[in-house]
């Protein structure tokens, strides 16, 4: 085999996040088979990934698979620069400045349930920040905000107790 | 492995953990109330052949009279809400719509070329797609 002229040294971290954003996309894409009432309501599955992620590895790391997820999913559903990929985006970076503040949150108080729930508000603040200034500049895209917070507290609720009981269940597995 | 019961899932909230989900709790029923209250009308824009003939406001009775091309449409408005009382209009929609109370609610009365809309805070839209 020909050597490649450009040696690309992958770090344990590069392969970790690697495999943890795979488990996220992997989320996105069979929860997009998931037939949904309403566009925009949906549970958001990998987001438990992303919290396992926070969780035990920081900040950094959660970024970096959320924001991978995102982009990746969106190529693998063909929403790539459509206007679902920016919402999705948006949403994404809210919940992430959002969850920077929530981990200082002191541990003994505050698990992942405060986590999710504190991102599945910021995600649903986001998008419908984008869709007022940009996809729809008009109030109405407030009128369905009572029903996205409902969503968030749901699945915000739900998803935080997914991942509250896989960091219980597995917080000795997975060290490599 | 233990069945996942109730119990085994509130085991995971932590004391903070109840706090953040009462507030955001209390986000949504806050939303619920302030955003779906719908905007409360403040007067009735009585159109005639597409001109604004009179505009009623809402807080007190009054009746009118508008001339179309088929004869006159009859008007009365009370506290809160308005409706088409009489149009001489053959199918008499605007008519059977009865009282209109929400803000940018509309009764027409497309062939004597009358309409009445109640207004307030602002243009609303009557639809949006996307």
């Amino acid at each position: 085999m020909t050597r490649s002229a450009t040696e690309l040294t992958v770090s344990r971290d590069d392969t970790r996040i690697a495999r943890l954003a795979a488990a996220a996309i992997a989320l996105t894409v069979a929860e997009a088979a998931i037939p949904l009432p309403l566009p925009g309501v949906k549970p958001g599955l990998a987001n438990i990934v992303t919290l396992i992620v926070l969780w035990r590895y920081g900040w950094r790391d959660a970024a970096w698979v959320s924001l991978l997820r995102v982009l990746a999913g969106s190529l693998l559903l063909g929403q790539f620069l459509a206007p679902g990929f920016f919402l999705s985006a948006a949403g994404s970076v809210a919940s992430l400045l959002a969850l920077g503040a929530a981990m200082h949150l002191p541990r003994h108080w505050f698990g992942p349930v405060s986590h999710s729930l504190v991102a599945a508000f910021a995600h649903i603040c986001g998008q419908l920040a984008v869709a007022r200034l940009w996809l729809v500049p008009h109030d109405g895209v407030f009128y369905l905000a009572p029903v996205f917070f409902s969503a968030a507290l749901v699945f915000g609720l739900s998803n935080g107790l997914i991942a509250a009981h896989l960091l219980a269940d597995r917080s000795h597995a997975d060290r490599r | 492995m233990a069945r996942a019961r109730l119990t085994t899932w509130l085991r995971y909230l932590r004391a903070g953990d109840l706090f953040v989900l009462a507030a955001a709790a209390a986000a949504c029923v806050a939303s619920f109330v302030l955003l779906w209250r719908g905007e409360q009308p403040d007067r009735a824009i009585v159109r005639a052949g597409g001109q604004i003939v009179a505009e009623l406001p809402l807080d007190r009775a009054a009746e009118l009279t508008v001339d179309g091309p088929l004869g006159q449409t009859r008007i009365e408005v009370e506290p809160r809400r308005a409706r088409v009382v009489a149009d001489p209009g053959p199918r008499q929609y605007c008519v059977r719509q009865g009282w209109i109370s929400r803000g940018g609610a509309v009764a027409i009365c497309a062939p004597n070329q009358v309409s009445l809309s109640l207004n307030g805070g602002g243009n609303s839209h009557d639809s949006l797609s996307y």
